[in-house]
């Protein structure tokens, strides 16, 4: 590996515009983009923004996009990358800027709160506590590994060109909503939303979210897929529909 | 100096992690109004790195567990300095705290008789973690952010506390800047809850993420708490050692727990040469008896390398130094072993260790299913802090209440393993309901706005020295090279009182440290604000640790290698004393109601 890099990285300017600028760093065996970024943040630019936590792919801040890719700065290691030309780094660009690498996420957290919560049936044991097989809470610990990066929001175009954040949760809710939906204590009922408030018609199932997720879950085949089945077997089955209207 | 505003709230928290969001849930719960301060984002607290899972005795993979065994495995583990009451409300509460997170939204691992799942814990007697995979912390935090978001919590994003404001010795509330645009907020409060979490920043290697820089220990402490047991630090036995950018990043317990194994580079599983005494009836004896209790054998006891952090830590920390570590400075943790005993090894550490599987593959490109990782201390917790009553967990401020990794009592002189995430809930809970019933019993106290003033203006002094001031990552990186080399694993009265001289030059260097700039996202701006809740922790966990001249638990001195009797009765105390500094005192511990020794005397008879 080379032992120098350059990254290109995306600065707010006074005026609020930006632009890319360059900074070469030393580059060792084993770093990762966001020990680059560190590094140039302790030598060249002390008030360079960045988010970032855990530095160990599990809490989500450090999201980024680089070489046009969202990623997870702390999850992308430079012998991964072509260093022979500078590592682009850059904001999410479907979020509105606040600074440098760092963006307003706060529309994520808005769409959470819409979301109907879990609503458990009466307890199984006089303890207070259910009764539930490993099969069948595997599906909605799959969708709980999510660490709220919101990358799969992010390489979303329905949020990223269409901008329908009033119409479209995006990605990561529909996870969110399969989870709730598939859990086996839960008896509420979100197929209405899904179809009425959180869009899940826009999805056209080109798989980008799955393919950035950092915990590799499986969110169009497992959380999407399922979520438009019900609603299609809700609302557009014509054998349901014929049913209910001899109801 | 300029406000940008003002907030007023019955109960302040600061800190979202597990301890402070159930806080807020118990206090919006009680009906008073919360407002809630963090420094990330909400839900990427430290918690969120938690692995193994939270201790409590259900008794849902062995009957024979109770409270009682609990209790006494939780006063052993910490060396019996530990504060018993809240060791006694810790285990006596902590199932019902489990058993609500699920009707909240938590999924976790299931018994094949479909209830909550407990593994096996270092020093826990009876399987006693409910757990989710590897990532019990993240499904905890999720559960209670989820939960408290429904509950009407105003949440505060990305600010950061720089001193709490006091009205004649009572706490009225604190005064923050948003990380976001370097504005300052003042928060009007009839109690605050702190919930900061720990200090692993003070040291070089640490399993803490950025924010662990003994926020709240210091708020408290420049606030007149007294704080306590800040000589107890827990060094995890297995942090990643390699590549540097990730060392100190944990490993965590649970590839013990599911038959991982620490081996030196001549292959020999050195923790079966040195299994103390106390710990000898329950330790296996070769390690087959150790995997027939990894298998849940409940015949079977268990292997070594599951005794108590402490003792794990200090003999990898004594193979390195012997020269039989690995590559790079650590030991090997091999869990690919099992393979010769498990037909579907693979499938099973991806199923049960999900999440290590994911790091080594992808920051050491290394398959745990096949190699051995290299693993080696690293600054995970501290056990001391800000000292609390055992019921209500309000400090020696009159309103200022502390839970969580930032409070002391409950751990003694060493953590176990999931007692952690349990001591949050618990005590998250009790913080939440005393602060709350505190709240209701007492008037909105005044807002010194004079003292939010100096505050502010002191915090912004790193702006008037600009570039010619020090470079504050210099100084904190300086700070963490000397408590880590001087203040570590194995501690001398020499090398500690030069830790003292170090500080003091340190802190002399804080006092000239500088910034440019503006004051949005200004990364070099917030460490020299964290550097004044780093310097008085470390400067407490070095001066307590001079005190307690004797070894136990997390707190090892090479120059008084036994435990000392007298120093088994005592807490080591500090407090500021106004005009003088920094001191330190001995409390002794409260004799022991005859209940709780009994419950003892059963398990070690």
């Amino acid at each position: 590996m080379r032992d120098q890099a350059t990254f290109r990285i995306w600065r707010t300017q006074p005026d609020g515009g930006g632009g890319f600028r360059d900074y070469t760093t030393a580059a060792s065996d084993g770093m990762v983009v966001l020990d680059a970024v560190h590094r140039i943040q302790a030598e060249q630019a002390p008030d360079l923004a960045v988010r970032w936590n855990c530095k160990a792919g599990k809490c989500g801040s450090c999201s980024a996009e680089i070489n046009g890719r969202p990623r997870l700065m702390c999850m992308t290691r430079l012998n991964n990358l072509n260093l022979d030309e500078p590592v682009v780094v850059e904001p999410m660009r479907t979020f509105p800027p606040i600074r440098d690498l760092v963006t307003d996420v706060s529309w994520n957290y808005k769409v959470k709160k819409g979301i109907r919560k879990i609503t458990p049936r009466p307890a199984d044991a006089p303890d207070g506590t259910w009764r539930m097989a490993q099969r069948d809470v595997d599906r909605v610990q799959e969708f709980r590994k999510c660490i709220e990066c919101f990358l799969c929001q992010d390489v979303c175009h329905v949020l990223r060109e269409h901008r329908k954040f009033d119409e479209f949760i995006g990605p990561r809710y529909f996870v969110y909503a399969a989870a709730l939906e598939m859990n086996p204590i839960d008896t509420a009922d979100r197929i209405p939303d899904m179809k009425e408030k959180a869009g899940i018609g826009y999805c056209n199932i080109t798989k980008c979210c799955t393919n950035v997720c950092p915990e590799h879950i499986h969110i169009t085949d497992n959380a999407i897929i399922p979520l438009k089945e019900r609603v299609v077997s809700r609302y557009y089955d014509p054998v349901t529909r014929l049913l209910q209207m001899f109801k | 100096m300029a406000v940008h505003a003002t907030y007023t709230y019955d109960v302040l928290v600061i800190g979202a992690g597990g301890a402070g969001l159930r806080a807020a849930i118990e206090a919006a719960n009680a009906g008073v109004t919360v407002g809630m301060v963090c420094k990330s984002l909400l839900g990427k607290a430290h918690t969120v790195m938690a692995e193994g899972g939270m201790a409590a005795a259900m008794a849902n993979n062995d009957d024979r567990d109770s409270w009682k065994v609990h209790f006494a495995d939780t006063m052993r583990g910490g060396q019996y300095v530990n504060n018993w009451r809240m060791a006694e409300i810790h285990a006596k509460e902590a199932p019902d705290r489990v058993r609500e997170l699920e009707g909240w939204g938590a999924v976790f691992d299931r018994t094949p008789d479909g209830r909550i799942n407990q593994r096996n814990f270092g020093g826990h007697r009876y399987p006693r973690l409910a757990h989710v995979g590897d990532r019990t912390g993240l499904e905890l935090i999720r559960t209670l952010q989820d939960h408290a978001s429904y509950l009407g919590v105003t949440v505060h994003m990305e600010h950061t506390v720089i001193d709490l404001l006091l009205d004649s010795g009572r706490v009225a509330g604190a005064v923050a800047y948003d990380r976001e645009r370097g504005r300052f907020h003042l928060f009007s409060a009839k109690a605050v809850i702190l919930s900061t979490g720990g200090a692993g920043r003070a040291y070089k290697i640490t399993s803490n993420s950025w924010e662990g820089t003994g926020d709240g220990i210091a708020l408290a402490y420049r606030a007149g708490a007294e704080l306590i047991d800040m000589e107890f630090i827990q060094f995890h036995p297995t942090g990643m050692v390699w590549p540097p950018s990730v060392r100190g990043i944990l490993v965590t317990e649970g590839v013990r727990g599911e038959g991982g194994v620490l081996k030196n580079r001549e292959g020999r599983r050195f923790m079966f040469d040195d299994i103390p005494d106390n710990y000898k009836p329950q330790t296996a004896s070769d390690p087959e008896e150790g995997w027939r209790y990894v298998q849940h054998d409940k015949g079977a006891r268990r292997p070594p390398e599951l005794l108590t952090r402490d003792h794990v830590a200090r003999c990898i920390n004594r193979e390195v130094k012997a020269g039989r570590g690995s590559p790079h400075g650590g030991v090997f943790l091999d869990i690919a072993w099992i393979k010769e005993k498990l037909p579907n090894a693979e499938e099973h550490i991806k199923r049960k260790l999900p999440s290590m599987y994911h790091q080594f593959k992808e920051l050491a490109d290394l398959d745990i299913t096949k190699e051995p990782m290299e693993v080696g201390p690293t600054m995970h917790y501290i056990m001391g802090g800000i000292r609390v009553d055992g019921d209500s967990q309000m400090s020696s401020v009159e309103g200022l209440f502390a839970a969580g990794e930032c409070a002391s009592g409950i751990n003694g002189a060493n953590r176990l393993g999931g007692n952690s995430l349990s001591d949050l809930i618990v005590f998250g809970k009790r913080a939440g309901e005393y602060a709350s019933r505190f709240a209701k019993e007492s008037g909105q106290p005044r807002l010194d706005e004079a003292g939010a003033d100096r505050a502010i203006t002191e915090s912004l002094t790193p702006f008037d020295r600009g570039s010619h001031g020090e470079n504050p990552y210099n100084v904190q990186q300086d700070l963490q090279e000397a408590m880590q080399n001087l203040v570590g694993i194995v501690r001398t009265e020499s090398e500690m009182q030069q830790a003292l001289n170090e500080l003091r030059h340190l802190d002399e260097r804080n006092a000239r440290v500088g910034v440019e700039g503006h004051r949005e996202y200004h990364s070099g701006w917030h460490t020299s604000i964290d550097l004044r809740n780093l310097l008085p922790t470390s400067e407490a966990i070095t001066r307590s640790a001079i005190e307690r001249k004797e070894s136990r638990g997390g707190h090892f001195r090479e120059d008084y290698p036994d435990k000392s009797p007298a120093l088994g009765a005592v807490n080591i105390m500090v407090k500021l004393v106004p005009g003088v500094g920094m001191r330190v005192s001995r409390i002794p511990i409260p004799p022991m109601p005859a209940h709780l020794k009994q419950a003892i005397e059963e398990q070690t008879a």
